[in-house]
Parts: C-alpha cells; sequence; structure tokens
C-alpha cells in the first residue's frame, strides 16, 4: 500500500505490543495539511499508541510511517526528536507544563530548546498566548492557573514553533464542557490559520465534531469513516 | 492533648506507613535504609573508644621495652627478645627473634610455643602476603619456616603484619638495644596515658565534626517522600482529622521509618563490624570483637534516633500547612529571616572565644564549651544554607534551557534543595576545620629529625661490629645502592674509670669521614679532629698527638667499659665538619681504622649509611634484605625530614576514614531523594520528551540542580570551616595559616560526590524518560 | 413546540402585525424551518376565536390589508401557565436503531458496520451543528448545543453498544 497523494503524515499497517499486550494490530492513517483529524475509540482500543506511533515517540514493531515524504521507522531517536521540535507540537490532557517556569517560559520552552534566544522566544511565546487569550498569566506559574487556562498554555506551547502538525491526545479530558469547547476552538482555529494538521485522539463525541473527519480505532485496527464510504 | 491521643494518632501514623501499599512500602524502606545508615554509623562511633582502648591494651600486653631498667640475670624464666622490625613498602612489619633461656620462659600473647631456630610464627596477614607473588622480596628477608600463625590476643589488628622467629647465640648489650631479656611480656607499669589537652580538644571535634552531619542526614532521611505523604494527609484532613492530629500521623509515620530504621542499622553495623575485621583503612586493621558500642551509648542511640525522628517531622510540618483540599503552598513564601540563623554561628564563637590563646601548658579545654561552640557554629551551617541559597537562587538568571528549567525549581523550593546538601556542607566545614587544626599543630607534634634525605636515603644501624666487614662489602653492591659508607662511633677517656675528659671517636675508611667533614687529604692511617665551639678547652687539649687515654673507659656507678689503651698518633690535623655531615653533630676526633688498635671495634656503634637510586624499584626492599642478610638484628632507618606523632597521625586517620565514610552516607541520601523527586515527575519528564526535549538538556538540569546547592553549600561550609580552623589554631596558640590545598581537597571531594550521584541518577532518568511514562491508565 | 403559545408570548412585549410576529418568531426561534404566513395566520385566527389576542387596528397599507393583534389577559395568564407546566422528558425506548441492530444481529449481518456508519453520520450532523456555532451568536449556540448533546446521547448509547454487541447477539440469538 502507498500513502493516499497529497498527505502529509501516513502510516501503514502498524503493529505495536506492550508485553502480552497487543495495543496497534494493523492500523493505517493518513493526514493531509491543515486536515484536523479525530481518532476515536473506546478506551485501551490503541488510540495514544497510535498518537505516539505517529508522533515518533515510540517505534512501532513493524508498518510504516511517512512524513512528508521520509519514512519515520528509518530515523534515529535523534533525528526523530528533532523533527518533533519542529514540525510537530503537542498538548496531553494534564502534567505537560513545568510547574516550575511561568506560564510565559513553559510556551517559549520549545522554541529555546531550538536554540532560539531567551527574550525573542518569550516575544513570539507571548503573541501565541495572546491569540489562546491567556497573555494575562504569563507571570503566574501553572499551578495558580485553572485547568482550561492551563490547556490554553498548553496549546500555545504546541502552536509556538509553527509546527506542521499538532498531536493533542485527549486534550480536553480534564475539562469542564465550556473551557473543552474553547480550547477545541482556539486550537482548530488556530490550526486552520497556520495550515497545521491537528491529530487529535478523543473519546467525547462534541470534541470530535471539531474535526474534518475521523479515524475510529477499535481493538488496535483503524477504520477511516470517510474512506469506508 | 493527653498521653492516650497521641499514642493513637502515632499509632495510627506507624499503621499508615505499614499498610500504605507498595508506595508506602518504598517510602519506608527508603527512611529506614537512611535511618539504618546513621545509626550503624553512630553505632560505629561510640563504638571507637573501645577500639582505641582494645588496641591501647593489645599494645601493652606484649610490650617488650624495658627503657631505662637494669638488665635481668639470665635464668629459667628468661626469654631474649631481638628486635628485628622492618618495613613492607609502606606498611610496619613488627618482627622479633625469640630464645628461651629456660623451661620456663615466658611466651609472647598469642604464641603457644617457641619457634626453634629456623622456623617463625607470623600474623595471618603476613602469612598470606609472605605467600604471595607480590611478596617474594620480602620472602627473600624472611626466609625462615612458617611452623604456626599468631594468635589474634597477638595483634591489635587483623591486618597488621608480624613475625616472631626463633634465634640462637643473641646477646644482650648493657645498653638493652636491640637484645633485651625479659622475664615477662608487657608493660609492668602500665599508666592510663595523661593525654595532652590540645589531643582531647582535637579528638572532641573531630567526633562533633562526624556526628552533626549524621544528625542532619537523619534529619533528612525521615522526610523522604514528604510531598506524597502531605497528599495522603490532606486526604485525612478532608475525613475530619485536625492539623494536629495530622501532625501526630505523621510523626507516626516517621517513627515507623525510624524504628524500622533502628533494626536495619544493627544490621549494617554487625555486617559492617565483621566487614571491619577484612579491611584495612590507612594503615590502620582492627578486629570486629574491638568494636562493641558501650551499653549506655547503645541505648542512646536506640532512645535518641526516634525521639528525634517524632521531634523532627513535627518540626518540620510546623511550616506545612495540610489543608483538606491540598497542601497549601503559596508561590511567594514568607522569606527566610537572616537573624536567627546568624546567631548560631556566632553564639559559636562567643562560646569559643574564652579559651582563645589558651595553648596545652594551661590546664585542660572546657569539654561543653567546646562540643558546644563546635556544634553551635556546625548546626549555624545548616540554618544558614537554607537561606543562603535561597538569596542567591532568587538572583540567579538566564542561561541555556537546562539552567532555565533547574534554577526555576530550585527557586520555587529552595528548601528541599538545601536540605539536600545540608549534609554535605556540615561535613565539609568540619573536615576544612580539622584539616587546618591538624596542619597548624602538625609543627608542635612534628620534629625535626635534622636529617638530610639528599645525602644518605637510608641508615642501617648493625647490632655488632662482627657484621661491620660483611656490611661494608655487601651494601655498596647492593641492587639500587648508589653508594654506602660504614661508620662506627665511640669514645675515649682521659683515665681508665670515671675519665674526667672523654672525646668522641668516628671511625671510618677515607671515603666514609669525608661525608662528614672537609679533608685536604687523607690516607689509612690518619686522624683528624674537629673542634667544637662547645667544649671544654680541656677536652680538646685531650685531643693532642702523644696523649694516652682509654677507649670505652668504665665508671664505677654504671657499666664496666673494655678499658682499651690508645695514644693519639702524630699528626693530627684540625678539620671542620661539613655542614651537610652524615651525622647530625660531627666532632671530636675522626680516625681511619688502622690508627686504631684491635679489639677497639667491638666496643663502638656501627652504621652503614647508604645513598639510593630511587630510579630503582624496589631498591629500598633490597637494601632491608641485605641488611637482613648480614646482620638480623640490624634496624633500617628511612630518612625524612619530619617525623609525626603516632597519636597525630591515628587522629588524621580517623578523621578521614570518617570524613569518607559521612560523604559516602550522605551521597547515598542524595541519591534517594534525587530518584524520589524523578519518580514523582516521570509524567512531566515523558511530555518533556515528547516535544523533542534532548535527554542532554534534562540530565544537565539534574546536573544544575544539585551543582547550584552544592556549590553554595561548599562555599559557605569553607567559610565557616577556615572560621572555625582558625579560631580552634588560636585555641591552641598556633599560628594561623590556611590550608588551601585540603580545603579545596575537601570541596573537591563534596564535589565528586554531587558528579557521582548525578552520574548515578542518569540511567533511571533516563528510563523514566521513556515514553511509557505518557500512558494513561 | 406550541407555536401559539410562542407567538402569544411574543405579543406580550406589545402589539405586532401578523408579519412582524412571523420577522420576529423566525429570528429568535426559526433557524432550522422559518415559518409559513399561513401558519400564523391561522394560529392567530385561533387565538382570535379563544379570546386570548384581539385586533387592536387594521392599517391599510400598500398591500393587503394588516390586522394588528393584541393580548388579552386571559392570553397573558394562558403564556404563564403554559411557562409553569414541564415538559414531559421524551423517552426513546424504542428507536429505529435499535431495531436496525438487532435485525442486523439477528440475520447475521455485521452490526458494527451499522454503528459506525450511523456514528459517522451523526458525526457528520455534529460538525455542521459545530460550525454554525462556532459562526453564530448566543442563541445558536444554545440552540447548537441542544442538538448537539442530544447527538451527544445517541453517540454514547451507541458507543455502549457496540461495547455490548457480543452480549446482546447472545441475547437475541437465543
Amino acid at each position: 500500500m502507498t500513502p493516499p497523494p497529497g498527505s502529509l503524515l501516513a502510516a501503514e499497517n502498524l503493529r505495536k505490543t506492550f508485553g502480552p499486550t497487543v495495543a496497534l494490530d494493523g492500523a493505517h492513517f493518513s493526514i493531509h495539511p491543515g486536515e484536523v483529524v479525530a481518532v476515536m475509540g473506546p478506551s485501551g482500543s490503541g488510540k495514544s499508541t497510535l498518537l505516539h506511533c505517529l508522533a515518533g515517540i515510540v517505534p512501532p514493531d513493524s508498518g510504516s510511517i511517512t512524513y512528508d515524504g521520509r519514512e519515520l521507522s528509518g530515523l534515529s531517536d535523534t533525528a526523530r526528536s528533532a523533527l518533533r521540535r519542529s514540525d510537530f507540537g503537542f498538548v496531553f490532557q494534564f502534567g505537560q507544563l513545568v510547574p516550575e517556569l511561568t506560564c510565559v517560559e513553559n510556551v517559549a520552552l520549545p522554541l529555546r530548546l531550538n536554540g532560539s534566544p531567551r527574550k525573542e522566544a518569550e516575544r513570539a511565546a507571548l503573541t501565541w498566548m495572546e491569540r489562546l487569550e491567556v497573555d494575562d498569566l504569563k507571570g503566574k506559574r501553572p499551578g495558580e492557573v485553572s485547568g482550561g487556562q492551563g490547556q490554553r498554555v498548553a496549546v500555545a506551547r504546541a502552536l509556538v514553533t509553527g509546527p506542521r502538525v499538532v498531536f493533542a491526545d485527549e486534550p480536553t479530558g480534564a475539562l469542564d464542557s465550556l473551557n473543552g469547547e474553547r480550547v477545541m476552538e482556539l486550537l482548530t482555529d488556530a490550526a486552520r490559520s497556520t495550515n497545521a494538521a491537528v491529530v487529535l485522539v478523543t473519546h467525547e463525541a462534541r470534541v470530535a465534531a471539531y474535526s474534518d473527519r475521523e479515524i475510529v480505532v477499535r481493538d488496535g485496527r483503524s477504520r477511516d469513516m470517510e474512506r469506508a464510504i | 492533648m493527653n498521653l492516650r491521643q497521641w499514642s493513637r494518632d502515632l499509632g495510627m501514623g506507624v499503621r499508615f506507613a505499614v499498610t500504605g501499599g507498595r508506595e508506602g512500602w518504598v517510602r519506608m524502606v527508603l527512611t529506614a535504609v537512611g535511618v539504618g545508615l546513621g545509626v550503624a554509623l553512630l553505632l560505629l562511633t561510640t563504638a571507637v573508644p573501645n577500639v582505641l582502648a582494645a588496641r591501647h591494651q593489645r599494645e601493652q600486653a606484649r610490650t617488650d621495652l624495658t627503657y631505662s631498667e637494669k638488665v635481668p640475670p639470665k635464668g629459667g624464666n628468661t626469654v631474649l627478645v631481638g628486635m628485628a622490625d622492618t618495613r613492607w613498602h609502606d606498611k610496619d612489619v613488627r618482627g622479633r627473634f625469640l630464645e628461651p633461656e629456660g623451661a620456663r620462659a615466658p611466651l609472647p600473647p598469642g604464641v603457644d610455643r617457641f619457634p626453634a631456630p629456623g622456623e617463625m610464627v607470623v600474623s595471618p596477614a603476613l602469612k598470606k602476603l609472605l605467600t604471595s607473588d607480590e611478596g617474594r622480596l620480602l620472602r627473600e628477608r624472611l626466609a625462615d619456616r612458617i611452623t604456626g600463625t599468631i594468635g589474634e590476643p597477638g595483634l591489635i589488628g587483623s591486618h597488621e603484619l608480624a613475625f616472631y622467629a626463633g634465634a640462637d647465640h643473641l646477646a644482650v648489650r648493657e645498653d638493652n638495644s636491640h637484645v633485651v631479656r625479659l622475664t615477662a611480656f608487657g608493660d609492668r607499669h602500665p599508666t592510663p596515658e595523661r593525654a595532652d589537652p590540645v589531643l582531647i580538644m582535637m579528638t572532641l571535634v573531630v567526633f562533633v565534626a562526624l556526628l552533626t552531619p549524621v544528625a542532619v542526614f537523619i534529619a533528612a532521611a525521615v522526610r523522604f517522600g514528604g510531598e506524597r505523604r502531605d497528599r495522603r494527609l490532606a486526604a485525612l484532613r478532608l475525613v475530619g482529622s485536625d492539623r494536629r492530629m495530622t501532625r501526630r500521623i505523621a510523626a507516626g509515620e516517621a517513627l515507623a521509618g525510624a524504628l524500622l530504621g533502628l533494626a536495619v542499622g544493627t544490621v549494617f553495623f554487625l555486617v559492617g563490624r565483621q566487614a571491619a575485621g577484612s579491611v584495612e583503612v590507612l594503615g590502620v586493621s582492627i578486629f570486629p570483637s574491638y568494636l562493641n558500642p558501650s551499653l549506655a551509648l547503645a541505648v542512646l542511640v536506640a532512645v535518641a534516633v526516634p525521639a528525634a525522628a517524632v521531634g523532627v517531622t513535627l518540626f518540620a510540618m510546623r511550616g506545612v500547612a495540610v489543608e483538606p483540599l491540598g497542601v497549601v503552598r503559596t508561590a511567594k513564601q514568607a522569606r527566610r529571616r537572616l537573624w536567627w540563623r546568624l546567631l548560631l554561628p556566632l553564639a559559636g564563637l562567643a562560646l569559643l572565644y574564652p579559651m582563645i590563646g589558651k595553648g596545652r601548658s594551661h590546664g585542660d579545654f572546657n569539654e561543653y564549651l567546646v562540643i558546644g561552640g563546635v556544634l553551635l557554629l556546625l548546626v549555624g551551617v545548616s540554618a544558614l544554607l537554607p537561606w543562603a541559597v535561597e538569596a542567591v537562587v532568587a538572583r540567579l538568571g538566564a542561561g541555556p534551557v537546562s539552567w532555565q528549567l533547574a534554577v526555576r525549581r530550585l527557586q520555587l523550593s529552595s528548601g528541599t534543595a538545601a536540605r539536600m546538601v545540608n549534609g554535605i556542607a556540615v561535613a565539609v566545614a568540619g573536615a576544612i576545620a580539622l584539616q587546618m587544626l591538624f596542619a597548624g599543630v602538625e609543627g608542635q607534634y612534628t620534629r625535626n629529625t635534622g636529617q638530610d634525605p639528599d645525602r644518605a636515603s637510608v641508615e642501617i644501624n648493625l647490632s655488632n661490629g662482627s657484621a661491620l666487614p660483611a656490611a661494608a662489602r655487601e651494601f655498596p653492591r647492593t641492587k639500587g645502592v648508589r653508594a654506602a659508607v660504614a661508620i662506627s662511633s665511640g669514645s675515649v677517656g682521659d683515665r681508665r674509670r670515671d675519665p674526667g675528659t672523654t672525646v668522641g671517636i668516628t671511625v671510618g675508611d677515607c671515603a666514609a669521614l669525608r661525608e662528614l667533614a672537609h679533608l685536604p687529604s687523607c690516607r689509612d692511617g690518619d686522624v683528624f679532629v674537629v673542634p667544637d665551639p662547645r667544649d671544654e678547652p680541656d677536652d680538646l687539649a685531650f685531643a693532642r698527638p702523644g696523649r694516652h687515654g682509654f677507649i670505652d673507659a668504665s665508671y664505677s656507678d654504671g657499666v664496666r667499659g673494655r678499658e682499651i689503651p690508645w695514644t693519639v698518633p702524630a699528626g693530627v690535623r684540625q678539620v671542620t665538619a661539613r655542614k651537610d655531615a652524615l651525622q647530625s653533630y660531627v666532632n671530636g676526633l675522626l680516625v681511619t681504622p688502622s690508627a686504631l688498635p684491635s679489639g677497639a671495634a667491638s666496643t663502638m656503634y656501627h652504621q652503614v649509611y647508604a645513598r639510593l637510586d630511587l630510579s630503582v624499584p624496589e631498591a629500598d626492599q633490597y637494601v632491608r634484605n641485605t641488611a637482613a642478610r648480614v646482620d638480623r638484628l640490624a634496624s633500617v632507618w628511612h630518612w625524612t625530614a619530619t617525623t609525626e606523632s603516632r597519636k597525630y597521625t591515628s587522629l588524621r586517620t580517623g578523621l578521614f576514614v570518617g570524613a569518607v565514610c559521612v560523604l559516602v552516607l550522605i551521597g547515598a541520601s542524595l541519591l534517594v531523594s534525587q530518584l524520589e523527586q524523578l519518580r514523582e515527575r516521570r509524567k512531566l519528564l515523558s511530555s518533556l520528551v515528547a516535544f523533542g526535549t534532548r535527554r542532554r538538556t534534562l540530565g544537565l538540569s539534574v546536573l544544575w540542580q544539585t551543582a547550584v546547592p552544592v556549590s553554595l553549600g561548599l562555599l559557605l561550609a569553607s567559610t565557616v570551616g577556615v572560621a572555625l580552623g582558625s579560631v580552634l589554631l588560636k585555641m591552641t596558640d598556633t599560628a594561623v595559616s590556611v590550608e588551601w590545598a585540603s580545603v579545596l581537597s575537601m570541596a573537591g571531594a563534596g564535589a565528586g560526590v554531587v558528579l557521582v550521584v548525578t552520574l548515578l541518577s542518569l540511567p533511571p532518568l533516563l528510563r523514566m524518560m521513556r515514553p511509557e511514562g505518557l500512558r494513561t491508565e | 413546540m406550541s407555536i401559539g403559545h410562542t407567538l402569544l408570548g411574543l405579543l406580550e412585549s406589545g402589539p405586532r402585525h401578523g408579519y412582524d410576529l412571523k420577522r420576529a418568531f423566525d429570528e429568535k426561534f426559526g433557524h432550522d424551518r422559518p415559518l409559513h404566513y399561513g401558519q400564523v395566520y391561522s394560529t392567530m385566527s385561533r387565538l382570535l376565536k379563544n379570546g386570548l389576542v384581539e385586533v387592536d387596528g387594521i392599517e391599510a397599507g400598500g398591500g393587503p390589508e394588516r390586522k394588528r393583534y393584541a393580548i388579552t389577559d386571559a392570553g397573558i395568564t394562558d403564556v404563564e401557565r403554559w411557562l409553569a407546566t414541564p415538559e414531559k422528558p421524551e423517552e426513546y425506548l424504542q428507536s429505529t436503531l435499535y431495531t436496525k441492530v438487532v435485525l442486523a444481529l439477528l440475520t447475521h449481518r455485521d452490526a458494527a458496520d451499522i454503528l459506525d456508519t450511523q456514528r459517522s453520520e451523526h458525526l457528520r450532523s455534529m460538525r455542521i451543528l459545530t460550525d454554525r456555532k462556532r459562526k453564530g451568536d448566543l442563541a445558536d449556540q444554545l440552540i447548537c448545543d441542544h442538538a448537539l448533546f442530544h447527538l451527544e446521547a445517541d453517540l454514547r448509547w451507541l458507543e455502549l453498544t457496540a461495547a455490548r454487541l457480543d452480549k446482546l447477539r447472545a441475547a437475541v440469538t437465543r
């Protein structure tokens, strides 16, 4: 199988086991630039593992992942880390902000990891925080802001490097629906405005409704509803 | 608040600690290991007085030095003991020749029968050395057949090198040198040593300096896992326990750890006690049986450690408000106050100040003032450090990401960081002060020997003149010897008995005499005189050609001499002594051998001076082998510029051993809390890795996180250490000089601990950074 | 939804013409289906007959003559009574989807397929609603949310059913 034409990130026939547990058992995936794809499925179906494989965090046991024409599984850990720094952004459910750093320092962190000078990084970070309406929190630490604010800071951090793919793993999982929807709106708006693709892992239909299409994962196998119909 | 309530809450805490599931157990085991290490060290320290006493007793029981006592007559109950001490590299070998003179001759401790000539009994350590390849050279020297081992009562340490060899034809000399005749081993007038006040003070300081960090360490150990515990306590508050109750429950948890720690510590101690018998540190080894802590001290440890655990927890919990919905720690904590922290070291100085300038000649130091003063100064370090870390860290600024991560973390919880390094800081401060004290007092305890190692490297004292020809022949031929000269010395008096004036005679060939004085020319048969301004005019007058005298004159109140008549020959020339003469005090007559009557040699002392070629490995061992071959009773001295008092050496050894133990202990606790901190941040670390953080960045941030507070701690420790050292030196009335090398080496040892801890915490860090940490349940 | 009560409620703020009423209704409630004027006319006639509104005046304009309606006291009482009466919660005890799933299982067709297809369809609706919500005002958002929550409830039922298909299969094919 070859990745669908024009796709930015595609995976074919991914398999991954953790000990006796089969997490992925022949999963497929593809996403175009600027597209928001929801990965849905019950708990333990392998959603997060699919995301980790796609992002190059976990190498799959077999199968291929192509990003921008490159085969990911052929890359070393260092090269994959560098790719994550430069081309990918991440939002997790919780526990991702460094508690000691202020919000603006947290947002600036990916830029600084890429070698940007501190001043410049924090200026760019502040721009993104304004877009996500959390610029008034810049001097606060993550422990001093609410859950919804914290997630918006996390979204700002995911977008600050201008990534081509944002991976969001249950980004609203710890939020109430109002805050969750606001985060989703801001995330998808911002991603669309920069033509970034979003891989959105969620089990909530109302969150998935922010996507362009969905993929259902069940027992480690994926089903692309668009292509199925 | 009554006793029942207390015991109920404490008991509940203990139960929480025991039934807290896997996490609770891990926490308690960590605490217990930490406390256990501390307890073991405490028990070891309480056993140190016993060790010293036991070694001293053993040493006294086998002593064969009779000093100036008269030689007892030969009898059925006497034994002749010849001194055959030698050295193997940097280790002393205690050696004795035994020749029983009757059936009831006394045996030395640890030996059950006399070895026959050609046989010897040796200590287990020496036996091992002699049978090993490494000991080949020593085996040449100690060639007798090994027929047994010396038992524990005859040795002062498990690794002591010692032997008793059988001998015959030992001859006692009037002055009791080389060979003595004994009716019993052991000091016949054992006197408890009247210790020097300065030595006592130094011992006290060593103890305080070693035990304070252990206490600091125990205090830190009972707080392992504090953050998780706080969360559990918050849950307790939610179901209705009040603040005091939670505090007591927390104390109960610490108590459980401390009690388990006592048990663990006892095991550690027993294991360490056995292990102590199999190691040798800096030339000191002991037997396990020496390490018996006195009962009172052991009971004190057993009571004080759990009590301290409860006290420390109650004290530490005062600063934390455990509310039902979690632990309240506001972002901006109240700034630490400086004044009372400064008060501690100042009070310490105030206690020590009255004793300045006392020295050793003005009676004992007040023990309580010394202990109190030193303790307050050292505790002052641990009180000042959190303030200093907070003040400095708040001002730290820009840097790379790893630096930023570390600095921000420190700013948020500088207290935790300071606690972690407190132990190291206190230990280093104490050690630096002691180093200074030792270095300063060294001058007083180290005698200047007047020897010049550049002139001759080895001096061999022969036991009698008969070995002289062989010695003169063998030493120059020995491997590693550049040159060797034989010199004999004696005296000539003006009368047969009770001479009015005597003049020293130094005998040697021309080459030998040139090592002593500037000779214009020299042939065998020549005689020279070296005038000494201190001599009476009569003495010099005696050294004139033609004067008659008697070599080895007799004295009516003592030893009877050989009274050999001698006439000072013609042509005595006056010469001057060399400034760098081989003998420290050259005067009187310098005589070439044929100018003396036959028989005179037997009345003299004979020495061989050898200069070694230091590029030849083991040169000194070859010399010792030659010496043993030509004269088994010869004693060999290496010339050094100074000699140290043995007591001083052992004290310094104790300090080094202790400092190493304390640093290792504290390093272990650093590692434990480091790992705990990492485990709590597993999720965060994984997400940082997800967005591409380099492993190096995280590793470096861990390094900075330890390195910053440790450098601050070491800086503070050096300052306080130097201050304390200066005060102690002034107390002993010694000029103050800072031993920068030792300050740097102690600080370096502390820094080394940090590096090792960081290195050891890297593998777990890397493991925790794996993406598995991202998986949610 | 009771159109009569809604129009009565709109009249409470003041008398209006029929066309005014239709415009106000469409603006506030008729996002999906605007009213036909005929619906307004027939409803107003019924209300007039029941004495809940009265004709306030007739204007002759450019087009057909326009009646102005005003609410009567009885009308106000009726609106009050309607607002105070709770709506009976709707229960969907028999749904088409359930029937489809059971039939699929009985005929050994792939029931999971039916569910997946249905989810996809639901999500398609939800996407449209979400999109409208993002572009619309507060009223839009509230209305869309109402629909979204209903659709979400369906989806949750779908997920639960999907997770219990094996049990269901065992039960229906016994």
